[in-house]
């Protein structure tokens, strides 16, 4: 029988509640686990959080990204190369919980890296490593059922995608069904800084709230902390951004630099926090 | 909304796992080819661009000199005779009318071997489409003769650089274009795997060839064959043979997969149902070659039609069934029967269709006197010429 953790479910809970308090939004950047290896990508969660990520969103590096855009295919590829399996990615999961106990950290995988091992089997290891919840990226809502039921077996929460262009039917399913939050697409096609996030409607942000969703997380295209700011003013409670923090740490990479984002992080932070005018 | 909508499901396998954006789209084409296919003007447009377009009726050929035993026939669905040179051809003509009926202008496509973007390239230039097709840089390099088809009749073709440079990639990056592109534009999947309604759509187009299969043998040998043969990547020429014999029990259903070099050497094949386990790629749960990790495996098939790692749902389901046999054949076996058809019927094959043909061959010698087997040769050869030839080649030193 599956115990109900409350302590671990109510991460989300705690870090929206909190914000809003604040009066920020969530800054939650996504990275490849074991990009670039397994030590470095340790060391960039570790600078990440220091430098105010509220939460973390984190991806198993995959053959097959056909959500993603050229930049985080890149990562995933990356880590395959440094050899990084299904095992690192759960031993820096568990490492993260460890050194930070009250962080919401979400998986963020494709269908395959939960189907093709066994359902439970992943569920169960996510849960046990302390992740809080899971986004398929290519399981749309008719075939959530079968990642729902196993998220709910294995007290996980399941995170929902809602596009920009959904009609009124699958807004309202998704509103009721994602849970810890809803992340709403930004625009339409893959991820990436090539094409800039479209910033949601306040008739929508309304519909939403009015449906109870989960908090709204805005992703796809979110790049410069004016996105950012852009989001926060629409009234969303987060933001993802993975193609910028990846792409910025490919450029250091690329010079021999030592990586360091926290500066872009800090300053990403920063726009989430303020009232819209930017500072003196 | 229709009612009674035809499943997603073929037993276990199947389904539509594709990014919550696309689906709208795939919805959309789902509610319009059931609309479509019960329109006499779609059906008749249809029939007629296949008739006096694409060259069908493709005829039934009976092999003189290359049958193991005299007395077991093989005969050859000459799909390798239709305009494009492959099969594929029907189920472009179909998806592009349902583009048309849609109000889409554009048209991308992934392709393997080049025959679907040949296809595509030939539809969408005599229905005035833009056509962009994805294709593997590894397969852009080994059908350079094809691509030259398809930039002759107006296609753009760009090669993808990423994962392994085949056709698992192109599949990916069409549909990477397709997740932004989808308000204005078709993506014509060329096989019959991938998400909902795909399978069910490229089988519905693809029935033509068993279905006059079945009328040509009927009307020559007064009865049905003993076994039918086909080759299977992602399995459309097969599901298109099979199809109207899947209810006439007394009737061997064969799919025959790439063995590369050889079944026992890992990334250097593609035989995804003999070797394969459940997963989930391009869009549906079926048979795939994949690592203990979930990570997609690297396929090899010296016919780049029948790289992939993955197959059609309905042939993961046909195959659990166990009405439908899969076997495999190797590299070097298709190849010799890609010499053997080619000296003694004077009818050169496609490298994917060889693999067929091989099987059959190896299959007349068991079989009893009397046998009557039929094999889709689902393509004509030239475009394998080059490859054969550098083979050739090596095979000299």
């Amino acid at each position: 029988m599956a115990t109900i953790n409350t302590g671990n479910k109510n991460r989300y809970d705690k870090l929206f509640n909190d914000l809003t308090e604040r009066n920020e939004v969530a800054f939650i950047p996504f990275i490849t686990l074991g990009f670039p290896n397994k030590d470095q990508c340790l060391k960039l969660i570790r600078q990440m959080v220091k430098a105010g990520a509220d939460a973390l969103e984190l991806g198993f590096p995959y053959s097959d990204p056909i959500a993603d855009g050229p930049i985080i295919q890149k990562a995933n590829i990356m880590a395959l190369n440094a050899g990084i399996s299904r095992d690192d990615c759960f031993d820096i999961l568990a490492t993260i919980r460890a050194e930070f106990p009250n962080l919401p950290i979400g998986l963020l995988l494709y269908a395959n890296l939960v189907y093709g091992t066994g359902l439970d089997e992943t569920y169960e290891r996510a849960k046990n490593v302390g992740v809080d919840s899971i986004l398929i990226a290519d399981a749309p809502l008719r075939e959530i059922s079968t990642f729902k039921d196993a998220a709910t077996r294995h007290t996980i929460q399941q995170v929902l995608i809602l596009p920009p262009d959904a009609n009124h039917e699958k807004r309202q399913a998704i509103a009721n069904l994602s849970e810890g939050y809803l992340y709403l697409l930004s625009r339409s096609g893959i991820t990436g800084t090539e094409t800039r996030a479209g910033i949601p409607t306040r008739d929508l942000i309304k519909e939403l709230t009015t449906l109870n969703s989960a908090p709204l997380v805005l992703g796809f295209g979110i790049k410069t902390p004016t996105d950012v700011a852009a989001a926060r003013s629409a009234g969303v409670a987060g933001v993802i951004s993975g193609s910028a923090v990846i792409e910025q740490i490919l450029l250091q990479l690329e010079k021999g630099n030592d990586i360091n984002v926290s500066k872009f992080i800090q300053a990403m932070k920063r726009a989430a926090k303020r009232p819209n005018r930017m500072a003196r | 909304m229709l009612d009674n909508l035809p499943s997603p499901y073929y037993g276990k396998f199947g389904g539509m796992f594709v990014p919550e954006i696309l689906v709208p789209a795939l919805e959309q084409l789902e509610t319009c080819f059931l609309g479509a296919i019960n329109d006499d003007a779609f059906n008749d447009e249809f029939y007629a661009m296949l008739k006096t377009y694409a060259g069908r009726e493709t005829p039934l050929t009976l092999c003189q000199n290359i049958s193991p035993n005299p007395k077991v026939k093989i005969y050859l669905k000459r799909e390798d005779l239709l305009h494009g040179g492959a099969h594929k051809t029907n189920q472009v003509i179909g998806q592009c009318l349902l583009a048309k009926r849609m109000g889409k202008q554009r048209l991308i496509a992934e392709t393997g071997a080049g025959q679907h973007g040949v296809a595509m390239a030939i539809v969408g230039a005599r229905m005035g489409l833009d056509v962009t097709i994805y294709m593997g840089a590894k397969d852009v390099e080994r059908q350079q003769q094809n691509v030259f088809r398809m930039r002759l009749m107006g296609a753009r073709v760009i090669a993808v650089d990423s994962g392994s440079g085949t056709l698992k990639d192109a599949i990916n990056e069409a549909m990477r274009d397709w997740s932004a592109s989808y308000e204005h534009t078709h993506y014509v999947l060329g096989t019959a795997a991938g998400p909902h309604p795909f399978p069910l759509i490229v089988k519905h187009f693809q029935t033509v060839i068993g279905r006059e299969a079945k009328q040509q043998v009927l009307a020559v040998e007064g009865r049905l064959p003993d076994a039918l043969y086909a080759c299977v990547g992602g399995g459309s020429n097969a599901i298109g043979l099979f199809a109207d014999f899947i209810d006439e029990p007394d009737v061997s259903l064969i799919g025959v997969e790439p063995a590369g070099k050889g079944l026992d050497i890992s990334g250097q094949h593609g035989a995804t149902l003999g070797t394969g386990s459940n997963g989930i790629l391009h869009g549906a749960i079926t048979k795939i070659m994949q690592n203990d990790d979930g990570q997609i495996s690297k396929s090899h098939s010296i016919s780049a039609g029948l790289d992939y790692p993955g197959v059609g749902p309905e042939h993961a389901f046909l195959q659990d069934s166990g009405r439908v046999t899969y076997t495999s054949v190797t590299d070097q076996e298709a190849l010799d029967a890609f010499h053997l058809l080619s000296r003694h019927e004077g009818i050169i094959p496609a490298l994917e269709s060889a693999h067929a043909v091989a099987q059959a061959l190896k299959d007349a010698q068991q079989r009893p006197d009397g046998s009557i087997l039929l094999v889709n040769l689902s393509g004509r050869g030239d475009k394998d010429l080059a490859q054969v030839m550098k083979h050739s080649e090596k095979e000299a030193h």
